[in-house]
C-alpha cells in the first residue's frame, strides 16, 4: 500500500504548490458574507430580496437590463413575496413596444406581469455610447455568472460546505471595492479602479454611496447593505426556484437514504444463502 | 445468451408466444439466470449503474429538447426559460447537466476497474473494445451537449476543440470549415451539433447493446481473474446481482442528487451563464472535468498537430491494452508489481486532470509533460515490460477455494 500513500502526497504536493504558482494573478478574495440562502435548508430573506429591488431599480437599472425577468414572478413562491397586484403595479411602471395594431402600427403600452424587464436601451450600441464605449451586462444571471478562485485544492472542501455563493460574494465585493488606484497603476481614461475587478480598470463608476436609496424598514442606509441586499437580489433573478430545489432535494435525499438502507439489509438476507 | 434458454414458459399464452418470438427467454437468461461469479465485489456494479445514466440522460434529455430552442440567437434565453418557466424544468436541466458527469464518474470507476482487475485479457478483447467505443461516443455526446447552452464556455470550447482538426496537414483549414457549416462557430454548428447531441446516445445505446451482449458470451471476469468452473463458482443474476446493483445504484442516485439538488453548477462554470460572444474570449478556457486529463496531454507539447495526435493517440492506446498487457494473470490481486503501477497511473490520471484545469505556463506545462511521458510509458513500456518479467502470486484453484478461505461474507 506505499504506493496510495505516495499517491496521496503526490495529489497533495500538487495542492500545496498550486497557490504559490498562481497567487500574483488574484486580486484580494471577496468577503465571505453570511446569506439565508446558503447551506442545504437555505431560503430567500423577503425583506433583503425586496429591498434588493429597491436598489435595483433606483440604482442599477438605469443602465443594468434585467431582460430575463418577468413581473410576475415577483409574486412566486420562493421570491421577493410580492403580492400578484404589487407585481402588477410594478409592470404598469414600465413601456413595452406592442403592436401592430389594426392600423398596422407599432406603438408602446404599459407593461402587464408576463412581459420581462425591458431593456433600458434600445440596443447593445446605444447602451456603449451611452457608457463611454462598455456595454452594462444584462443582470438577469449575474449571481451565477460570476466567480472567484481561491487556488488549491479549497474546490474540494466546497462539495462538503456546499459553498456555492461565489457570485454573490463577488458582486457584494466589487461593489464596495472601489477606491483609488495605487501609486504606477496607469488607468485607461473612462475607467474606474476597483480592486476586486480582474485587471482593476471598471468601466462603471462606483454606483452606491450611503443613504442613496431609502429604506422603509429600519435596514442601514450603507453602501455595505445596499451591495449585499442588491447581491441577494441578483441570487433571486439568478436562481428563482432555489427554495423549491432544496426543499425538492430534501425529501429525494430522505426517500433514497431509506430505501438504500432498506436494500442494504435485503441484499444482506438475499446473499447469507450464498454464503451458506 | 449463450447456449439454450432454460426458461420455462408458464402460461398459455407465453407458451405461444415463446414458439414464435422467444424474447422472455432472451430476458430470463440474460437477466434471471444469467450465472455470475459469486466473488464480485461492489465495482463491479457500475456497469448496471452506467445502463441506468444512459436511460436518466436520454429521458431528461427527450423533455428537454421539448423545450430547448437550437438557434444561436435564442439558445441561451431558451435554456433560462427551462430554468424559469417551465414546470421543473430547473429539476430537468440541472440532471440532465450533472447526469453527463455522474455519467462519466461511473464510467471512469468502471474502466479502472476493468484495468486493475484485467478484464480486457483473453477472451473479454472485443468486449473491451466496445467499452472503449461507448467512451468515445461518450466524450463526444458530452462535447456536443455542452455546446447547447450557448454560453461563452460552450462556444469557445466548441471552438477550441473543432479547431484541434485545422491542425490536420494540407485540408485541415477546410475540414474546420466543413465542420463548422461556415467560417467560424455559429449558428449552423450549433444546429449540426444540436443535431448529433441527439443521434449519438442511440448510437450509444446500440454499442451497449453489443457489449452487454459480448459480455453474456464469454461471462463477467471477477476480482481473482480465474474462470467459474461451474454452478460452485457462480450465482443466478436475479436475486444476487439484480439486489446488489440496486442497493449500490439506489447510493448512487444519492450522490447524483446531493450534486443536483444541491450544488448544481458546482461542475460547471460560471462563464456559461454569459452568452456565447465571438468578440470576447475568456481568460481561460477549459473543458469540462471529464476531458481535463486529455486537454493536459494536447497542451504539454507544443506542436499543435503532434499534440492533437497525442490526445487521440491517449484514448486509442486504451484499444490496445489486450496486446500491451499479455500477462496470463488478469487480476492485479496477484500481480504485486502491476498493482504498485496501477496506482501510480490513477494518480497520474488525477494529476493530468488537475493541470488541465489549470493555464498552460510555467511550472503546468512541465509538470503536464512529465505526466504526458509517464500516461504513455505506462501503456508502451510499463506493461509490456510487466507482463513479460514480473513474478505473479500463485492463482487459487477455483473462485469457491478462494471465497471460502477469505472467511466467506467479506467480499460479498
Amino acid at each position: 500500500m506505499t504506493m496510495q500513500r505516495s499517491f496521496l502526497a503526490f495529489a497533495l504536493a500538487i495542492g500545496l504548490a498550486a497557490p504559490a504558482l498562481a497567487a500574483d494573478e488574484h486580486a484580494p478574495l471577496p468577503t465571505k458574507q453570511k446569506w439565508s440562502f446558503s447551506g442545504p435548508f437555505g431560503k430567500y430573506d423577503r425583506a433583503q430580496l425586496q429591498r434588493g429591488f429597491k436598489v435595483y431599480r433606483e440604482v442599477c437599472q438605469s443602465c443594468h437590463s434585467l431582460s430575463l425577468v418577468a413581473f410576475r414572478t415577483l409574486a412566486d413562491p420562493g421570491g421577493p413575496g410580492f403580492t400578484i397586484a404589487q407585481a402588477t403595479a410594478v409592470a404598469a411602471e414600465y413601456k413595452v413596444p406592442g403592436g401592430p395594431n389594426d392600423a398596422g402600427e407599432m406603438f408602446e403600452r404599459p407593461a402587464g406581469p408576463a412581459d420581462r424587464f425591458p431593456k433600458p436601451f434600445a440596443n447593445d450600441n446605444a447602451a456603449r455610447a451611452a457608457n463611454g464605449g462598455a456595454l452594462p451586462p444584462d443582470l438577469s444571471v449575474m449571481a451565477k455568472a460570476r466567480t472567484y478562485e481561491r487556488g488549491g485544492l479549497w474546490f474540494l472542501l466546497d462539495i462538503v460546505t456546499q459553498y456555492q455563493e461565489q457570485g454573490p460574494d463577488y458582486i457584494t465585493a466589487l461593489l464596495q471595492g472601489y477606491e483609488d488606484a495605487p501609486k504606477g497603476f496607469e488607468l485607461p481614461s473612462g475607467t474606474n479602479y476597483n480592486k476586486y475587478f480582474p485587471g482593476h480598470a471598471i468601466g462603471m463608476p462606483a454606483p452606491l454611496s450611503d443613504g442613496q436609496v431609502t429604506y422603509d424598514d429600519g435596514a442601514p442606509q450603507t453602501v455595505a447593505q445596499y451591495s449585499k441586499d442588491v447581491s441577494a437580489f441578483l441570487m433571486w433573478t439568478a436562481e428563482p426556484h432555489m427554495e423549491a430545489r432544496k426543499r425538492l432535494g430534501f425529501q429525494v435525499m430522505i426517500f433514497l437514504l431509506v430505501f438504500a438502507v432498506m436494500l442494504y439489509f435485503t441484499k444482506k438476507k438475499v446473499w447469507a444463502s450464498a454464503h451458506a | 445468451m449463450s447456449g439454450h434458454s432454460t426458461y420455462q414458459p408458464q402460461s398459455a399464452f407465453m407458451k405461444w408466444m415463446e414458439r414464435r418470438l422467444p424474447i422472455a427467454g432472451l430476458v430470463h437468461s440474460s437477466f434471471i439466470a444469467y450465472p455470475v461469479p459469486r466473488n464480485l465485489n461492489y465495482w463491479w456494479t457500475f456497469g448496471g449503474i452506467l445502463a441506468f445514466m444512459l436511460g436518466a440522460q436520454i429521458v431528461t434529455g427527450v423533455v428537454l429538447v421539448m423545450h430547448y430552442t437550437p438557434h444561436a440567437d435564442m439558445a441561451f434565453n431558451s435554456v433560462e426559460h427551462i430554468m424559469r418557466d417551465v414546470n421543473y424544468g430547473w429539476l430537468l436541466r440541472y440532471l440532465h447537466a450533472n447526469g453527463a458527469s455522474m455519467f462519466f464518474i461511473a464510467v471512469y470507476i468502471h474502466m479502472f476497474r476493468g484495468i486493475y482487475y484485467g478484464s480486457y485479457k483473453e477472451p473479454r478483447e472485443v468486449l473491451w473494445i466496445l467499452g472503449v467505443i461507448i467512451y468515445l461516443l461518450m466524450m463526444a455526446t458530452g462535447f456536443l451537449g455542452y455546446t447547447l447552452p450557448w454560453g461563452q464556455m460552450s462556444f469557445w470550447g466548441a471552438t477550441v476543440i473543432t479547431n484541434f482538426f485545422s491542425a490536420i496537414p494540407l485540408v485541415g483549414e477546410t475540414v474546420v470549415t466543413w465542420l463548422w457549416g461556415g467560417f467560424s462557430v455559429g449558428n449552423p454548428t450549433l444546429q449540426r451539433f444540436f443535431s448529433l447531441h441527439y443521434l449519438l446516445p442511440f448510437v450509444i445505446a446500440g454499442v451497449v447493446v453489443l457489449h452487454v451482449w459480448a459480455l453474456h458470451v464469454v461471462g463477467q471476469n471477477n476480482p481473482i481473474g480465474i474462470e467459474p468452473k461451474g454452478d460452485k463458482d457462480t450465482v443466478p443474476f436475479t436475486p444476487y446481482a439484480t439486489v446488489k446493483d440496486g442497493f449500490v445504484m439506489v447510493c448512487f442516485m444519492a450522490f447524483f442528487a446531493y450534486f443536483a439538488f444541491y450544488i448544481p453548477n458546482y461542475l460547471g462554470h460560471a462563464d456559461n451563464y454569459i452568452p456565447a460572444n465571438p468578440g470576447v474570449t475568456p481568460t481561460h478556457i477549459v473543458p469540462e472535468w471529464y476531458y481535463l486529463p486529455f486537454y493536459a496531454i494536447l497542451r504539454a507539447i507544443p506542436n499543435k498537430l503532434l499534440g492533437v495526435i497525442a490526445l487521440f493517440a491517449s484514448i486509442l492506446v486504451l484499444a490496445f491494452l489486450p496486446w500491451l498487457d499479455s500477462s496470463k494473470v488478469r487480476s492485479a490481486r496477484f500481480r504485486p508489481l502491476y498493482r504498485q503501477f496501477f496506482w501510480i497511473f490513477v494518480a497520474v490520471c488525477i494529476g493530468l486532470g488537475y493541470l488541465g484545469a489549470k493555464p498552460a505556463e510555467g511550472a503546468y506545462v512541465i509538470a503536464s509533460q512529465i505526466l504526458t511521458v509517464y500516461y504513455f510509458a505506462h501503456f508502451l513500456i510499463i506493461l509490456p515490460l510487466l507482463s513479460r518479467y514480473e513474478k505473479t502470486k500463485p492463482l487459487p484453484n477455483s473462485i469457491s477455494e478462494s471465497v471460502l478461505k477469505a472467511g466467506a461474507p467479506a467480499k460479498a
